[in-house]
């Protein structure tokens, strides 16, 4: 049975972890090839690396941060932040990378999509989504969430799917941070009406946030950073206890 | 020993060369013939779409070579697809050494078929100290259905094989370089063989 999927998110600057971590075994909480190796040995299902350096012409320290990752890791991983060209994603696949998360540029361009999907496949286009809560309608944000864009999330979700992406990254400004839990009413309608895997984002604090946004909301995967790296819940703890509540998953 | 990666242009083929260097060996990235015909073990790794691969193969003059290789061969997810006889993406005729073909997934499921699932029915010296329902690493959106070449099957909406196995031509569906530890084991039994 394919299991749900539990993925820590790092935020990376100049090719160092920016977050903070409380691992006492870490030597270097900076480096993300050793908390990527650490979260893949509690039994993260899959790793996603955020960078958040401002412009592409600081690319370098990715790329060669994605190939030491693809070198020490052996689980798979995605890349984020800032693409918006098809040489970005190839440099990026080529170095290691199994799939590429774009964002802000798809929303510019929604092309972009078709283009990267016929070049490298879908299976490796993951079309990330911000979207806020306004008015009682899910508005779709880009650029950090900084900036209001014209489309709706299930509208727009809906678009990527049909232009080619092959996952949809969810996350719900809403609920990013406050650890309330994640969204259970928009994570829901994307699982039910998308044709492709649904990756919920944004509001895990406890375990059982992700027990039920796995069985209520019906997502195929659940992506989250502070509480991972805080060492607020351990990978390990999180699975047995998914597992006690009925959720496939691989431990 | 000495390891070729077939590498015709398709997809991540420096993941498969990063895992056999986790094991401690040297796997050349090559296209070239004489050099795979003397290889101990040869590894077909592939990502992307069946039509277009195919073309590829045929640039290098590989579609003729894969077949004859007399070495254990190991072909990886879309590479596991291309040795079958036919794939129902881009309605492709392949290498043909799995008399059966890749068909795409029934449109209830969620397509590609992503993430880590189980491994049921295992019977090949390639899954050695591997237990059943271990889980390794998937991403596909077409399949090919259970034959007697299946060496370990998979259930997604319908049972389908996971690997295959025909003579000196192993293959798996799944990615082993992406498998965590199963992956290793399974890596290492293959270049055991």
């Amino acid at each position: 049975m394919l299991a749900k999927r539990i993925i820590p998110c790092l935020d990376i600057k100049n090719g160092r972890t920016v977050k903070g971590t409380n691992f006492v075994q870490l030597k270097d909480a900076g480096d993300p090839v050793e908390l990527a190796r650490i979260y893949s040995e509690q039994g993260a299902d899959e790793l996603v690396f955020l960078d958040i350096t401002a412009t592409s012409d600081k690319r370098k320290p990715l790329i060669s941060l994605v190939e030491k990752i693809a070198r020490e890791i052996n689980i798979p991983f995605t890349v984020g932040g800032g693409i918006s060209r098809t040489e970005d994603v190839k440099d990026l696949l080529r170095a290691g990378a199994d799939k590429v998360s774009i964002n802000s540029a798809a929303v510019q361009r929604p092309e972009l999509i078709g283009e990267l999907a016929a070049k490298f496949g879908k299976q490796c286009i993951v079309l990330a989504i911000d979207a806020n809560l306004l008015d009682g309608r899910w508005k779709v944000f880009t650029h950090g969430g900084r900036e209001e864009s014209r489309y709706e999330l299930f509208e727009w979700a809906k678009e990527g799917e049909k232009l080619g992406a092959g996952e949809i990254l969810f996350t719900a400004m809403t609920r990013d941070g406050t650890k309330d839990g994640f969204e259970p009413e928009a994570n829901k309608r994307l699982a039910q009406m998308l044709r492709i895997p649904v990756i919920a984002s944004g509001g895990a604090g406890k375990m059982e946030h992700f027990s039920d946004v796995f069985a209520k909301s019906g997502v195929d995967a659940a992506l989250a950073a502070s509480v991972f790296h805080y060492g607020e819940i351990k990978i390990k703890d999180l699975k047995l206890k998914l597992k006690q509540d009925g959720i496939s998953v691989r431990i | 020993m000495n390891i070729s990666i077939i590498d015709y242009g398709a997809g991540n083929v420096k993941s498969v060369q990063f895992a056999l260097e986790r094991l401690g060996y040297k796997g050349e990235l090559t296209s070239d013939a004489n050099e795979i015909l003397q290889a101990d073990k040869v590894i077909f790794p592939g990502v992307g779409e069946a039509s277009t691969a195919m073309e590829a193969l045929r640039l290098y003059g590989l579609d003729s070579l894969i077949p004859s290789l007399k070495q254990p061969v190991l072909g990886i997810c879309l590479g596991m697809q291309l040795m079958c006889t036919r794939s129902e993406e881009g309605d492709t005729d392949c290498l043909d050494i799995f008399p059966t073909e890749s068909l795409e997934f029934p449109n209830t499921l969620k397509v590609p078929h992503v993430g880590w699932n189980t491994l049921t029915h295992l019977k090949s010296p390639l899954f050695k100290q591997i237990e059943p329902m271990v889980y390794t690493y998937f991403v596909h959106s077409f399949y090919v259905p259970v034959t007697k070449y299946t060496v370990a099957q998979t259930y997604y909406g319908l049972p389908f094989s996971a690997a295959l196995v025909k003579d000196n031509f192993y293959a798996c569906q799944f990615h082993p370089e992406k498998s965590s530890k199963t992956g290793e084991q399974i890596l290492k039994n293959f270049l055991a063989l």
